[in-house]
C-alpha cells in the first residue's frame, strides 16, 4: 500500500534532522494557523497563488529563493563547523553518512532552488516592464512554471524528515548513483524533485524567449532593448537548449534505477562517462544561465548610478551572445581527468580560455561606463563594484583551472571549491543582491534601508574572502573536496578562518531579514511616489511603483536605447509635465485593454505533481496513477476553460493614472 | 491607432518588423510551440547521442542486425508518414470549417497512428519474449529508450488528437481550437521528422554496420 515507505524512514535516531524537521513543521503549522486566524487565505489565493501577473510571480520566485537560501546556508554552516573541528583524533559532530547528504543537498539547493529562483524571479519581474509590455507571452504557463519549481522545493525538503537525501554530490555521478551503490530513496528524491522543477524551468525558458522575441513594445527593435533583456534572452535560449539534456539524462538514470536498464551501470556495456558528458552538456550552459542575467543587472545598475549610457552597448550584446554560443563548447573542462585524449583536453582547454574573452570585454565596458560618470554610491553600486573585483579574481582562477595539466593537480580539491564559489557568490549572488536592492522600490513602492544594505554588503564581501581564500590555500596544500575529516592538524587554522567567514556571511543573511522588516516598518518615510527613485534610464521606471497589474496604461513608443531617459531629457521641467498631464493637450489616449484572468491551474497541477513525485520516490504506484489522472484532469479543465479574459476599461486606467502620477505617459 | 498606421514611420516609410510592437496571439503561440518542439528535439538528440555511443555495447548479446525486422519497420514508416499527410488534410478541413471532412481525416490520422503504435508494441513484446529485453545490454537499453520515447510521443499525440476531437465537438471550430489543431499538426509532423532519424540511424544503420 505504501511502497517502500515505513516508519523506519523517519529519522528518530538522528537528532539533527529530527529536531530540524520538528522545528520546520512547527514553523509551517504556525504560519498556516496565523493565515487562517487572520483570514488571509482569500487574499493569498486571489492575489498571489492564482495570480498570472508576472510581477507577483517574480516576487514569489525571489521569496522562494530567499527561504531556500537560509536552508542551503544552514548546510554550509554545518559543513564548515564540522571541518573546523574534525582534525586528527576529533571526529566532529556529523557522521560521514550525514555529511555526504549535507554537501549534496547544499549544492543541489543552492543551484536549483536558490540561484535559479533568484534569476528567474528577477527576469519575471523586470523583463516585461523593460520591454514596455503588459505581461509575458503565456501568463498561465508562467504560474505553472513557478509552482512546479515550488513542488521540487517541497520534495527536497520532505527528504529531510521522510527518508534521506542523495549522498552522491550535487550531480549524482553514476555508478555511485546507481541502485547497486545507492539503494535508498536519496537519489530518487534528487532525481524527481529536479525533473519536476526542471520542467518548470524549461517552460519558463520558452515563455521568456517568446516574450522577448515577439512581445516588445512599439519601436523597440532588438538593438534598443535594455541590456538586461538581452542577457535574459541569452539565458532563456540556453534554458531551452540545455534543460532538455538534463531531463533526458535524468530519465536515463531513472530507467537504470527503476527498470534495470544499463545506461550507466558498470556491467553489461553501461557507460558512466556518458552520463558525465551529458550532464555537463547541460551543466556548463547552466552556469551561464545563472550568470548572464546578473551581468545584465550590473549593466543596468552601473549605467543608472553613473548617470551615463552604458559604454559599448553593441559590444555588450555581441559579448553576451558569444558567451551564449561558446558555453556549449566547454563542457569537458569539468572532467579533464576522466580519460579523454590530450588533443580533446587541449581543445576544451583552449575553448575555456576563449570564453573568458567576452567576459573580459564586459568588465572593461563596465569600467568605462563608470569612468567620467558622477557615481552615486548606493547599495546596488556597492554590490556591483564588489562583483567586479571578486568575479575577476574568480575568473582568473578559472582560467588557471582551464589548463589541463594544472587541472590534473587541482581538480577535486578545495581550490576548485574556492573557484566556483568565487564566481557564483561573487557573480550570481552579488548580482541578485544588486538587482534586489535596485528593483525593490519598483516592486513594493518603497526603498530598502541603505545603511543596513551597506552593512549587509560588507558582511558578505569580507565574509566571502575570509571563507574562501583559505580554501584556495588548502587546495594547494592537497585538501580534497567532500572531505568529512582530515589528519593534518596544520590545516585546522585555515578551516577555522573559513568557518568564521561563513559565520560573517550568515550575519549578513540575518541582517537581510532585519533590513526587510525595518524597511517595511519605516515604509511611510521611504515611499517612492514618482515611480523613478534612482533617476533610471529604462522603461520600468516610467510607470508607478508598484506598477498596476497592466504595467502601462498606454503602451509606450520608444525611439532609442534608454527610452525613459530620452523622455526625461526632452522634458526639462519634469514635474510640471507630470502634473499637467491631465490637461487636455497632454491627456493620453486610453483604450480598454485585455488582461488574463487569475488561474489556479499552476498551483493545482503542481500540487498533484508533488504527490506524483512522492509516489514515484517511494514506489507507491496507486498514488502515481491517481496523481497522473489528476494532472491530466487539470490540463483538460484548462483546455475547456473559455472564460479567461479580463477587460480593464479606459476609465479605470485613467483613474489609476490620476492617483499615481508617473512620467510614463510621456512615452 | 490601427495596424496599418503602425507599419509606417513618420515619413511614411515602412517600419522594420522589429519595431512594430507586440506580435499577434497566433504568432506568439505558434512561435512558443516551435520552441517547445525544438526543446523536445534536444531531448531526442541526447537519446540519439546515447544510442550512437552504446550501439556497439551489446555485452555479448545480439546486435541490431540480429534482431531488427526491416519489413515491419517499413510498414510502420508508411503508416506514420501517411498519417502526417492525412493530418495536413485534417487541418485544411478545419480551417475551411468543413466539420465532416475534419472528423474523417482526424479518424484516419488516428487509426494510422494507432497502427504504428500497434506494430511497435508487437516488435517490442516480440523482442522481450525472445529474451532481448532492455535489461540485457546497454545497446538494448538505448534502443528501447530511443524508439520507446518516440512511441510515447506518438501515443500522447493520439491522446491529444482524441482531446482535440472532443474540443471540436463541444466548442466547435473556433479560433482557439483551430490554433490548438495547428500546434497538434506541428507536433505530429515533428514526430515524423524524428522517426526519419530513428529509421535511418537505428534500423538502416544496423544493416549498414552488419
Amino acid at each position: 500500500m505504501l511502497g517502500k515507505l515505513t516508519w523506519a524512514a523517519i529519522p528518530f535516531n538522528q537528532p539533527i534532522p529530527l529536531v530540524t524537521s520538528i522545528v520546520m513543521v512547527c514553523g509551517i503549522l504556525a504560519i498556516l494557523a496565523l493565515i487562517t486566524l487572520k483570514g488571509w487565505w482569500p487574499y493569498l489565493w486571489n492575489e498571489w497563488f492564482a495570480s498570472t501577473d508576472h510581477k507577483r510571480i517574480g516576487v514569489m520566485y525571489v521569496a522562494l529563493g530567499l527561504v531556500m537560501l537560509i536552508r542551503g546556508f544552514a548546510d554550509a554552516l554545518m559543513m564548515r563547523a564540522q571541518l573546523a573541528l574534525a582534525q586528527g583524533g576529533a571526529t566532529g559532530f556529523l557522521p560521514p553518512e550525514h555529511y555526504d547528504q549535507i554537501f549534496s543537498a547544499h549544492g543541489t539547493i543552492m543551484i536549483f532552488f536558490v540561484a535559479m529562483p533568484f534569476v528567474i524571479g528577477l527576469m519575471n519581474f523586470v523583463v516585461p516592464l523593460q520591454l514596455g509590455v503588459r505581461d509575458v507571452a503565456f501568463p498561465v504557463l508562467n504560474s505553472v512554471s513557478f509552482w512546479l519549481t515550488a513542488s521540487g522545493v517541497l520534495l527536497v525538503n520532505l527528504s529531510l524528515f521522510i527518508g534521506e537525501f542523495a549522498k552522491t554530490g550535487w550531480l549524482a555521478y553514476p555508478p555511485l548513483s546507481e541502485l547497486a551503490y545507492s539503494p535508498g530513496v536519496g537519489v530518487d528524491y534528487y532525481l524527481w524533485s529536479l525533473q519536476i522543477s526542471g520542467l518548470g524551468t524549461l517552460l519558463a525558458g520558452i515563455n521568456f524567449t517568446t516574450t522577448i522575441l515577439k512581445m516588445r513594445t512599439f519601436g523597440m527593435s532588438y538593438m534598443r532593448m535594455p541590456i538586461f533583456c538581452w542577457t535574459a534572452l541569452a539565458s532563456n535560449l540556453l534554458i531551452v537548449a540545455a534543460f532538455p539534456i538534463l531531463t533526458a539524462t535524468f530519465a536515463l538514470l531513472l530507467l537504470d534505477r527503476y527498470a534495470g536498464f544499463h545506461f550507466f551501470t558498470d556491467n553489461l556495456g553501461g557507460n558512466a562517462v556518458m552520463y558525465i558528458n551529458l550532464i555537463w552538456c547541460w551543466g556548463h550552459p547552466e552556469v551561464y544561465i545563472l550568470i548572464l542575467p546578473c551581468f545584465g543587472v550590473f549593466s543596468e545598475v552601473i549605467a543608472t548610478f553613473s548617470g551615463k549610457p552604458l559604454f559599448g552597448y553593441h559590444s555588450m550584446v555581441v559579448a553576451t551572445m558569444a558567451i551564449c554560443v561558446l558555453s556549449f563548447l566547454v563542457w569537458l573542462h569539468h572532467f579533464f581527468t576522466m580519460g579523454a585524449s590530450a588533443d580533446v583536453n587541449g581543445f576544451f582547454g583552449v575553448m575555456t580560455m576563449i570564453i573568458a574573452v567576452p567576459t573580459g570585454v564586459k568588465v572593461f565596458n563596465w569600467l568605462f561606463t563608470m569612468y567620467g560618470g558622477s557615481i552615486r554610491f548606493t547599495v546596488p553600486i556597492y554590490w556591483t563594484i564588489g562583483f567586479m573585483v571578486t568575479f575577476t579574481l574568480g575568473g582568473l582562477t578559472g582560467v588557471l583551472l582551464s589548463i589541463p595539466p594544472a587541472d590534473f593537480v587541482l581538480h577535486n580539491s578545495l581550490f576548485l571549491i574556492a573557484h566556483f564559489h568565487n564566481v557564483i557568490i561573487g557573480g550570481v549572488v552579488f548580482g541578485f543582491m544588486a538587482g534586489y536592492n535596485y528593483w525593490f522600490p519598483k516592486a513594493f513602492g518603497f526603498t530598502l534601508d541603505e545603511t543596513l544594505g551597506k552593512v549587509i554588503f560588507w558582511c558578505w564581501f569580507i565574509g566571502f574572502y575570509l571563507a574562501f581564500m583559505p580554501l584556495y590555500a588548502l587546495g594547494l596544500m592537497g585538501a580534497t573536496r567532500r572531505m568529512q575529516h582530515y589528519a593534518d592538524p596544520s590545516w585546522q587554522p585555515y578551516m577555522i578562518a573559513a568557518f568564521c567567514g561563513a559565520a560573517l556571511i550568515f550575519a549578513g543573511i540575518g541582517l537581510m531579514v532585519v533590513q526587510l522588516a525595518w524597511s517595511i516598518r519605516t515604509r511611510e518615510r521611504r515611499r517612492d511616489l514618482t515611480g523613478d527613485p534612482w533617476n533610471g534610464r529604462t522603461l520600468e521606471w516610467g510607470t508607478a511603483s508598484p506598477p498596476p497589474s497592466w504595467n502601462f496604461s498606454v503602451e509606450p513608443h520608444v525611439h532609442g536605447i534608454d527610452a525613459f531617459w530620452a523622455v526625461k531629457t526632452k522634458n526639462k521641467e519634469l514635474h510640471k509635465v507630470a502634473e499637467s498631464r491631465y490637461e487636455a493637450d497632454h491627456k493620453p489616449h486610453y483604450e480598454t485593454i485585455h488582461m488574463p484572468k487569475r488561474s489556479g491551474t499552476g498551483f493545482v497541477s503542481a500540487f498533484f505533481a508533488v504527490f506524483l513525485g512522492f509516489g514515484l520516490i517511494w514506489h507507491i504506484w496507486w498514488l502515481v496513477i491517481v496523481a497522473v489522472i489528476c494532472c491530466i484532469g487539470v490540463l483538460l479543465r484548462q483546455a475547456w476553460d473559455t472564460d479567461r479574459d479580463l477587460y480593464i476599461t479606459a476609465e479605470e486606467l485613467e483613474d489609476f493614472d490620476r492617483r499615481h502620477p508617473s512620467l510614463g505617459a510621456q512615452l | 491607432m490601427n495596424a496599418a498606421n503602425l507599419a509606417l514611420d513618420a515619413h511614411g516609410k515602412p517600419l522594420p518588423l522589429s519595431e512594430r510592437g507586440p506580435a499577434s496571439t497566433w504568432s506568439m503561440i505558434s512561435f512558443g510551440f516551435w520552441l517547445f518542439l525544438l526543446s523536445d528535439i534536444v531531448i531526442f538528440s541526447a537519446l540519439f547521442a546515447t544510442y550512437a555511443v552504446l550501439s556497439k555495447a551489446t555485452a555479448g548479446g545480439p546486435s541490431g542486425s540480429d534482431i531488427f525486422d526491416l519489413k515491419n519497420v517499413f510498414i510502420e514508416t508508411c503508416c506514420l508518414l501517411a498519417s502526417s499527410f492525412t493530418c495536413g488534410l485534417m487541418l485544411i478541413a478545419a480551417e475551411r470549417r468543413e466539420l465532416q471532412k475534419f472528423y474523417l481525416w482526424a479518424a484516419v490520422t488516428w487509426v494510422l497512428g494507432a497502427c504504428f503504435i500497434g506494430l511497435e508494441v508487437t516488435e517490442f513484446s516480440d523482442l522481450v519474449a525472445r529474451g532481448f529485453g532492455p535489461t540485457h545490454s546497454a545497446f538494448l537499453s538505448a534502443f528501447f529508450t530511443l524508439v520507446g520515447t518516440h512511441g510515447c510521443h506518438v501515443s500522447s499525440g493520439l491522446l491529444w488528437l482524441l482531446v482535440m476531437t472532443a474540443q471540436v465537438a463541444t466548442l466547435g471550430l473556433r479560433t482557439t481550437v483551430i490554433r490548438r489543431l495547428f500546434c497538434f499538426s506541428l507536433f505530429w509532423h515533428a514526430l515524423d521528422l524524428v522517426w526519419i532519424g530513428v529509421f535511418t540511424i537505428v534500423y538502416l544503420g544496423s544493416v549498414h554496420a552488419a
